[in-house]
């Protein structure tokens, strides 16, 4: 069972054995977020960010993990072949040297693992650290964040990446969360980008066994004075696992943040992607494409805080909803009043793939600045009859025409991803899910 | 080849056929003209395969097959296709990948091998030269943004590319300047054989000075109230569709075309 109890008898026997348990202020900052995470318990429809995703069957959840799988198969099909990329693989949550590979570094560049910089170099990360548990422990704690609370409660390990001013990485940095045996695993990764700095980081969660398990996953993104970040995160988990992410970005002046959140999978798949444009002039682009069938659920949250004046904000989401799936996307940008000159522009369309399907999208506006452009527009559709028949009536399929105006009308979200490895991994990714659901005749 | 026999239509109850007769033989052109709504396009789109329009009654039988139970795609393979008169739009899917896909679609059902992509293009690219595409269009997406004009030069191509042995032309010399009907009409009456059939709905004599058809219908209110040969185009045009509704009491009156079914 997934219940309270469980929870704190979990973190009871695990927490003297994890990573920097013997750092008071990790050990304080963990029994802080138990104890929080005790107290609010899991979200339900009545707090306000979680409206139509509820976690209240969480406390009835029984969580197990699948057979053993060995982490080399579930690697394999990811075609590690660009051999100048970085790749740091996390088992059951734990970082795994023997299957990561970095590659050359530039100097001022460091890429490896929360656990080791825990035991290593503790003060160097104790920062971002402790930055990165603010809103789900400290005063600015919300509620309906206890998903996050839970994980600074039990997370082991993650990817630190630290890039001095100027740095910059020319290959992806591939994070792989593999599950190979456990029940639930808790990442935490910490991203520092100082002034100039640029990057592209990439996080896959692959499908293991099918298998009720727990992810919870934070990112936390600190990008300096006009650096560059690409985060771009592929979630493909299997379809009796409960997703729980959190990406938290903060922006200085002139910094550059784009966001690709692809969710292909998962029974529950809930993601909260929040930025703050924290300096001048600085430009988010959050992205995204979900798909969900059968009886699965997609959620989005995304906030965008515009502080300083001239900002500029693009946010475009889509979803391919079929089966009996539900999507959600509810988008949040808040302009303050000494934002200026912001221009912000949102827009979230989905597509229904058959009649039990369900979107909900919510835009929510707070401007507080006079001069700002500010537009969101929201579409729920069908495939387009005439499209089909045009097609069909060039001799293509009735089947075939629906998956290529399908993949037409989500790989618009993959045109926008920058680093072309990343896009063509995306198309893979893609193509592969909807030949998937058209063979198991999910789609009508 | 292709005999329709007492066709009604109708779309969300309202019926828009109201008993079409049509015979056309190999190798035959038919004009279909018309007043606007009068149900050219409706006719089209039922013979190609759309099922948005209900058929309530009459038949249609295509070579010795029924061909209103075959799927759209099914008549295409076989050899059928329409020109729309609004081609449609469909970002996201390249013009060449369509189109090779559709041409080999055919090859299947002719039991030949698929053509790769090299030998695709180089086709492709023969045949847009004759219809005047530049190459750029093949890499757009399949008529995403392109112009009245632009479009309907695309489906000349397709046309030319498919090969169909019954061609359905839905007023695909509406909106083409001077210019581009001349390559579009040529594009057409190259494709006339004694196997191909043809049916070229229009409003203008214009095109049919080119392509010269073996009989014109006049369409009007879901029936055909007038055929003939193509003095009846010059006819039209010279009056009107006024004229032809006076004799429409006695064409529906006597035998419904001069064709015999
Ligand atoms: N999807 C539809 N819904 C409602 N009415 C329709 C639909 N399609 C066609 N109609 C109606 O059917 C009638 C015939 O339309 P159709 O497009 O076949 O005419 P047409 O002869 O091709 O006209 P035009 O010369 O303008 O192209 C019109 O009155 C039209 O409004
Ligand atoms: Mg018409």
């Amino acid at each position: 069972m997934s219940t309270i109890e469980f929870w704190l008898a979990e973190h009871r026997r695990q927490s003297p054995d994890l990573p920097g348990a013997k750092l008071p202020w990790l050990a304080a900052l963990r029994a802080r977020a138990i104890t929080r995470f005790a107290e609010a318990g899991w979200p339900t429809r009545r707090e306000e960010n979680w409206h139509h995703t509820s976690l209240e069957f969480m406390q009835r959840f029984v969580l197990a993990g699948a057979a053993h799988t060995a982490p080399q198969s579930v690697l394999r099909t990811l075609q590690r072949t660009d051999s100048d990329a970085h790749w740091l693989v996390f088992v059951d949550g734990r970082y795994a040297p023997d299957l990561s590979a970095i590659g050359a570094l530039p100097a001022g560049a460091h890429i490896g693992s929360l656990a080791d910089a825990l035991a290593q170099d503790a003060e160097q990360v104790k920062v971002a650290f402790a930055e990165s548990c603010n809103g789900d422990i400290g005063e600015e704690g919300e509620a309906g964040d206890s998903p996050a609370a839970l994980n600074t409660a039990f997370a082991a390990d993650g990817a630190w990446i630290h890039l001095a001013s100027g740095v910059v990485v020319d290959q992806p940095i591939h994070i792989v969360c593999i599950f190979a045996g456990t029940s639930h695993r808790h990442l935490r990764h910490l991203i520092c980008a100082e002034a100039g700095a640029r990057v592209s980081v990439a996080e896959h969660y692959p499908a293991n066994e099918a298998a009720p398990t727990l992810t919870t996953a934070i990112t936390r993104i600190k990008a300096g004075a006009d650096s560059r970040i690409e985060h771009f995160k592929l979630q493909q988990e299997n379809r009796l696992a409960i997703h729980l992410a959190g990406i938290d970005v903060e922006q200085a002046r002139g910094a550059r943040f784009a966001s690709h959140s692809l969710s292909f999978g998962a029974r529950l798949a809930r993601t909260d992607i929040h930025t703050r444009l924290a300096g001048e002039g600085a430009e988010a682009l959050l992205n995204g494409l979900y798909c969900a069938d059968g009886e699965t659920h997609v959620d989005h949250h995304t906030r965008i805080e515009h502080a300083k004046p001239l900002g500029l904000s693009r946010e475009y989401y889509r979803g391919l909803l079929a089966g009996h799936a539900h999507g959600v996307f509810a988008g949040r940008i808040i302009v303050a009043p000494d934002a200026q000159q912001t221009d912000a522009l949102q827009r979230c369309d989905s597509l229904l793939l058959s009649p039990f399907a369900k979107s909900d999208t919510r835009p929510e506006l707070e401007i507080h600045a006079d001069d700002v452009k500010c537009a969101h527009g929201a579409t729920v559709g069908q495939l387009d009859e005439e499209a089909q028949f045009y097609l069909r009536s060039r001799g293509i399929n009735a089947a075939e025409a629906r998956q290529w105006l399908t993949y037409a009308f989500a790989s618009t979200a993959l045109e926008r991803i920058a680093s072309a490895p990343l896009q063509e991994l995306a198309c893979v990714a893609l193509r592969a899910l909807l030949h998937e659901t058209t063979e198991s005749g999910d789609k009508p | 080849m292709l005999h329709i026999n007492n066709l009604h239509a109708s779309i969300n109850g309202s019926p828009i056929l109201r008993g079409v007769n049509l015979e056309i033989r190999d190798g035959e052109v038919h004009a279909i003209m018309g007043p606007n709504g009068s149900g050219k396009s409706t006719l089209a789109q039922i013979l190609a395969g759309r099922e948005s329009y209900q058929v309530d009654q009459g038949s249609v039988l295509w070579n010795g097959l029924d061909l209103l139970s075959l799927p759209a795609e099914e008549r295409a393979r076989n050899g059928l296709f329409l020109a729309f008169q609004y081609p449609v739009e469909i970002p996201g899917v390249s013009n060449a990948y369509f189109l090779k896909a559709a041409m080999n679609a055919m090859r299947r059902q002719q039991g030949l091998a698929e053509l790769d992509a090299m030998d695709c293009l180089a086709r492709i690219k023969t045949e847009m030269a004759a219809v005047g595409m530049k190459e750029e269009f093949l890499y757009r997406s399949v008529n995403t943004g392109f112009s009245g004009g632009e479009k309907k030069r695309n489906e000349v191509l397709q046309m030319l590319l498919l090969e169909p042995t019954l061609a359905i032309l839905d007023e695909t010399d509406s909106g083409l300047d001077i210019d581009a009907l001349k390559t579009v009409s040529e594009g057409i009456n190259r494709l006339r054989s004694p196997t191909r059939s043809m049916i070229v709905i229009t409003h203008y004599q214009r095109l049919l000075d080119t392509i010269v058809p073996d009989h014109v219908h006049v369409l009007s209110q879901g029936r055909i109230v007038r055929s003939g040969g193509r003095e009846l185009a010059l006819e039209i045009e010279a009056n009107g569709y006024a004229g032809i509704a006076t004799s429409d009491a006695s064409a529906t009156a006597g035998p419904v075309t001069g064709i015999a079914p």
